[in-house]
């Protein structure tokens, strides 16, 4: 394998205003040092692509955005969202995951009906008026692209969908809860071309209303679907800029190497 | 030989060994059932037991059984959910748990008649509970704890973690998640285990000798009020099960159709432990479907 200086890199400053924002993170698994540094803005109303090769450190880095490596991995460093730094301590962990929803590389709906998948969390969260419910539920679900194939449908099991279908009544999951930001950790891995397809369509809709922040090993859809990405690589942010500079202007070589396909 | 004949002759002595197994079981259950069931009768199922005379019943057996097993899932199930949550929901990967899990089998290789010593010495004699029913439902929540919570515990970790996540990232907390998620999807398992668990105390006599006695007074079935003495549901009185029945039986006994009671007894205990593992199936079957409406 070739090698790259990691301390090479370009971050650009990004004009949008920012719906979150990391100072110096680091992250540990006990001895191995996973995340270095990491400085990153991410913008509002835009969908940010996260790439990189596996291992890179790229879902470790998402996956402390909301606080779920929390007893997984010791993460130090700010991560400031709505001027308050959440990687606090001291921060209500549940409260932050229901301003930052989190989709997973393979579908996981609960083994309830559809509605209840839906509705679950929202009663959990306090919400007890059923007219507020059902709007939740219609408008995720229609949020999400999938209203119209389970309308009739909603009481049945969430697992009798099919894996496409399932992955977009846990996107349609998470809205419902309303967050601001929403993290998706490779999340059309598992599915076919149709259904990614559909899944991509789905998140140009979502990201009017949503901060979108989105793993992917597919260069192409990040390329297709983001407006910034940033390249990370053995755990550094190698450079970040909007996408389309990144696949066709990229200022490191790493980066370079890496889109073009002659890595490593 | 080549591969594809090894592969046939293991093939052979599996489905012999298999055969075998079965041969074993279908034997044992015939003949119980074959010598037993044609001695049951209503009259045997509804009339006390006789000491010196035929013609006895197992009716108050039957029911010190049923009501050993009720007290027992009460006392035994609500320390073996917490604990078994607690294994896999919450404990540390550390030397700690390995010991709680390395204690909790070792207290399931107990043998039963050790567990009933114990109880006797403790339950029974020190601190004066006397051979009852209350007693022998400890005993055998000793006997029936360390199983139970394996049981739970498995059935709990063979929930994906996606789950757990899934949960977690919609802000549910730790509990939440474990009590509404990941235990309703655990319940079809939890329950088969329990179900099984009731089975093997249903049949326990070993432990029940010293501590629920091996005497079935006289009870009322109409006087409901738990403290009176003569009430079947009085918790403080002796009560000999089925199976220290089917024990006393055949070793003490002076009543002229001893073994007629016995096969009949022993045909009751097989027929309500095999309606129990059916049982279990069927509800497991049925409870998943419910939670997971899955039609």
């Amino acid at each position: 394998m070739k090698e790259y200086n990691l301390n090479d890199s370009y971050i650009t400053n990004i004009p949008e205003r920012k719906a979150l924002t990391t100072k110096d993170l680091q992250v540990y698994y006990g001895d191995n040092h996973a995340i270095f540094d990491a400085n990153l803005d991410f913008p509002r109303y835009k969908i940010t692509a996260l790439i990189g090769a596996s291992g890179c450190g790229k879902s470790t880095f998402l996956r402390c955005l909301n606080r779920m490596n929390d007893k997984v991995a010791k993460v130090d460093g700010e991560i400031m969202y709505r001027n308050v730094n959440i990687n606090d301590p001291k921060i209500n962990v549940y409260e932050v995951r229901q301003h930052i929803g989190m989709v997973f590389q393979r579908p996981n709906p609960f083994a309830k009906s559809i509605q209840e998948n839906i509705t679950f969390a929202l009663k959990n969260a306090g919400i007890k008026d059923k007219t507020e419910l059902e709007k939740r539920l219609e408008q995720s679900l229609k949020g999400a692209a999938l209203w119209d194939e389970v309308k009739d449908d909603l009481n049945k099991s969430a697992l009798a969908l099919s894996g496409g279908q399932q992955q977009r009544l846990c996107i349609a999951r998470s809205i419902a809860m309303h967050p601001d930001i929403l993290l998706l950790d490779e999340p059309a891995s598992a599915l076919d071309p149709i259904s990614t397809s559909k899944i991509e369509e789905t998140l140009q809709e979502l990201k009017k209303d949503y901060s979108i922040i989105i793993v992917t090993h597919n260069l192409q859809q990040a390329s297709r679907i983001s407006d910034y990405t940033a390249f990370l690589h053995l755990g550094h942010v190698i450079e970040y800029n909007s996408t389309a500079n990144v696949f066709t202007n990229p200022k490191i070589q790493t980066t370079e190497d890496y889109v073009s396909g002659n890595f490593g | 030989m080549n591969a594809k004949k090894w592969d046939h002759v293991a093939t052979g002595i599996i489905y012999a060994l298999v055969a075998a197994v079965v041969f074993i079981l279908i034997a044992i259950l015939g003949y119980i059932l074959f010598n037993g069931v044609p001695n049951i009768s209503w009259h045997f199922l509804t009339s006390p037991a006789q000491s010196f005379s035929a013609g006895g019943g197992i009716r108050d057996q039957l029911f010190n059984s049923l009501y050993l097993l009720v007290l027992t899932i009460i006392v035994s199930l609500p320390i073996g959910l917490g604990a078994g949550i607690y294994l896999s929901e919450y404990a540390a990967e550390n030397w700690f748990t390995d010991l709680i899990r390395t204690s909790v089998e070792v207290l399931s290789s107990l043998p039963s008649v050790v567990v009933g010593l114990f109880g006797y010495l403790l339950f029974v004699i020190k601190l004066n509970l006397g051979f009852s029913i209350l007693s022998g439902a400890i005993a055998l929540t000793f006997f029936n704890l360390p199983l139970l919570t394996r049981n739970i515990e498995e059935s709990l970790r063979s929930v994906p973690n996606l789950q757990r996540e899934a949960g977690m990232s919609l802000g549910l907390s730790n509990w939440k998640t474990t009590t509404k998620i990941v235990l309703p999807a655990a319940l079809p398992g939890i329950l088969t285990g329990l179900i099984l668990s009731a089975g093997r105390i249903f049949g326990e006599a070993a432990a029940l000798i010293y501590t629920a006695g091996q005497s079935a007074p006289t009870v009322d079935y109409t006087n409901w009020n738990i403290f009176s003495a003569t009430s079947f549901l009085n918790p403080m009185r002796p009560a000999e099960t089925l199976a220290v029945h089917i024990w006393k039986v055949n070793t003490e006994s002076v009543t002229p159709d001893a073994a007629l009671i016995s096969s009949a007894s022993s045909a009751v205990l097989i027929i309500v432990i095999l309606i129990f593992n059916l049982g279990a199936r069927f509800l497991g079957n049925k409870l998943y479907k419910k939670i997971t409406a899955t039609k």
